[in-house]
């Protein structure tokens, strides 16, 4: 069983994220991570390798601190690591990293599965996986909380807002994990060893036959005009419970026209 | 006038009303067209459209993203529309992603405000980096998709739209993925959190009892909500997360109690009006941003406010 996790490299949710004057977020000076959410599908890949057999190489598209996601994905299990990275990438969209990505997947031969986490942490549009799928003719399931895998298809459910779908869909397919499927290991001592030799690939966009005009700022097919800080939020009153708590946030309530 | 498709949200016989939303900002740039998924239903002419397109024949065995998506796209290859609006929520944005690369067209998602510039082109507003950043940006490839979040617009009048029906046989492609079971969450009386006015949330300071938080949101005609920590210790149904990896909210107020606020849970509801807390302590991230903080046991605290509000709203 071959498996490809998509994964990304996310600026830390906690760290000052702001914006430069090409209206790309900054990235560098800010401590970076694997995207939490991409850590449910490396365990998911890794726990059916570990049944089944098979290898699990995870994929990464980004600049070169995005190695650090990188190393974390084979700490967490992955067999292998493909690194995508081109300066032409800068401002890359939603669209565009779907493509790269989608060429990325086609670079590794016949896949049985393709997954990856339900969104980024950083821009968080959940449209790549989707847009990967299309790309790649495979079917797609998003949102997936449970998954089997047996006889060349995947049984499993998912969930929406409103309903929850039992689904059953034959290999090869790309199916999105959510963050309630398993619950991601912690790597060991000697899983963090045995992650620095396994074999990492850097490739680039002539690599995958990409032309760098059709990514980047300039081949997106979104453009951002404006951003604006919001004011911060400053802390209002702050009442003690004296017995009065309710009262005082009811008063609070009213006083204000809230309810 | 151009048309600008919008993809109706459905809740059985009902439309939801940030399907209404969604038209009538559709309705800056062109003539609304709604797209209705599963037969006609009479609460169609309540949402502002000039026009319906009913679509049948998608069988219930059949996952419907991309079942829906190929229907989208054969519409709008009928009446080349200026725009696509579609729900915020998990599939509207799986059939966004299907539409874009089908179409060779942009997204841009979780649209919380839609104005023309100066030659009528669609620039949207969206928050990014949890709240934190109003950003507005544009689609400049293709007939730009958008998926719109509740609360966008104020609903227009009622209107007697022309219906016209399309039934689809969807393709092997877009059938690949059967579904063997469809279990509907029953909704409850209390509002739809994504669109709820009010919503009262209680987290790991709840300590798995919820019935204060529920008899508060009851008192003011709330939605409840709930933390990760609280959804994950199984206190409550992941339907009901606020936060990043959940429903992300914008109420007018926004009751946070027993809650610490992890940059995961400000991500989901940090763009509220008004912000209310209550928590035991006083260093608690989400007394730094509560509009009111009140230090003080949610247990006690809540059902004295429900009490209070019950006399007030006598």
């Amino acid at each position: 069983m071959k498996i490809v996790v998509l994964a990304k490299h996310v600026p830390d949710a906690t760290a000052d994220r702001r914006y430069q004057d090409d209206l790309t977020s900054v990235r560098s000076g800010i401590e970076g991570r694997l995207s939490e959410l991409d850590e449910y599908a490396i365990e998911a890949a890794v726990r059916i390798t570990e049944a089944g057999g098979g290898e699990v190489i995870v994929v990464v598209m980004g600049p070169d601190q995005a190695s650090e996601a990188v190393l974390r994905a084979l700490q967490l299990g992955a067999s292998a690591a493909v690194h995508v990275t081109d300066a032409a990438l800068h401002g890359t969209d939603a669209a565009g990293t779907a493509r790269v990505l989608a060429a990325a997947v086609r670079q590794q031969g016949d896949v049985d599965l393709v997954l990856t986490g339900m969104a980024s942490t950083d821009a968080g549009t959940g449209l790549v996986p989707a847009m990967v799928a299309a790309h790649l003719g495979l079917p797609h399931v998003g949102f997936v909380e449970e998954l089997e895998v047996a006889d060349g298809s995947v049984a499993g459910a998912r969930e929406t807002e409103t309903t929850r779908e039992r689904f059953a869909v034959s290999l090869p397919a790309l199916l999105t994990v959510t963050d309630h499927i398993n619950e991601p290991r912690y790597p060991s001592f000697k899983a963090i060893m045995a992650a620095k030799k396994k074999p990492v690939t850097t490739v680039g966009l002539a690599d995958l036959g990409i032309a760098p005009d059709t990514v980047g700022l300039a081949g997106a097919w979104t453009a951002v005009e404006s951003v604006r800080r919001r004011p911060k939020r400053a802390g209002g009153e702050v009442v003690k419970d004296d017995g009065d708590g309710g009262t005082k946030l009811v008063d609070y309530l009213v006083r204000n026209r809230l309810i | 006038m151009a048309d600008i498709l919008v993809l109706a949200e459905r809740d059985g016989d009902e439309i939801r009303r940030a399907t209404a939303e969604t038209v009538a900002l559709a309705r800056r740039f062109g003539s609304p067209a709604l797209v209705l998924v599963g037969g006609w239903t009479d609460a169609a002419r309540a949402v502002g459209v000039d026009t319906v397109h009913v679509v049948d024949g998608i069988r219930d065995d059949v996952l419907r993203p991309p079942a829906v998506a190929e229907a989208v796209a054969a519409i709008a290859g009928d009446l080349g529309p200026a725009a696509i609006l579609l729900p915020a929520g998990r599939e509207g944005k799986e059939i966004a992603a299907i539409l874009s690369v089908r179409l060779g067209a942009g997204v841009v998602t979780d649209v919380t405000g839609l104005d023309p510039d100066d030659d009528g082109w669609p620039v949207a507003t969206q928050s990014a980096f949890a709240g934190t950043f109003t950003v507005r940006s544009r689609v400049t490839v293709g007939t730009p998709i958008l998926t719109v979040k509740p609360g966008a617009a104020e609903p227009g009048p009622a209107t007697d739209p022309a219906v016209v029906t399309h039934t689809v046989n969807p393709s092997e492609a877009a059938s690949r993925v059967r579904v063997t079971d469809r279990t509907v969450r029953p909704k409850g009386d209390r509002p739809a959190l994504a669109e709820a006015e009010v919503i009262v949330s209680g987290g790991r300071g709840t300590a798995g009892d919820f019935s204060a938080v529920e008899a508060f949101a009851d008192a003011l005609g709330a939605a409840v909500g709930a933390s990760r920590a609280a959804v994950d210790a199984g206190w409550y149904p992941h339907a009901y997360q606020v936060g990043q990896t959940g429903v992300t909210v914008s109420p007018q107020v926004y009751v946070a109690c027993g809650i610490s606020g992890a940059i995961q849970h400000l991500a989901g509801m940090q763009t509220s009006k008004t912000i209310v807390a209550v928590n035991k302590d006083p260093e608690a991230p989400i007394m730094a941003l509560a509009d009111l903080g009140v230090v003080g046991d949610l247990h006690t605290v809540l059902p004295q406010a429900t009490g209070e509000a019950h006399t007030r709203r006598g």
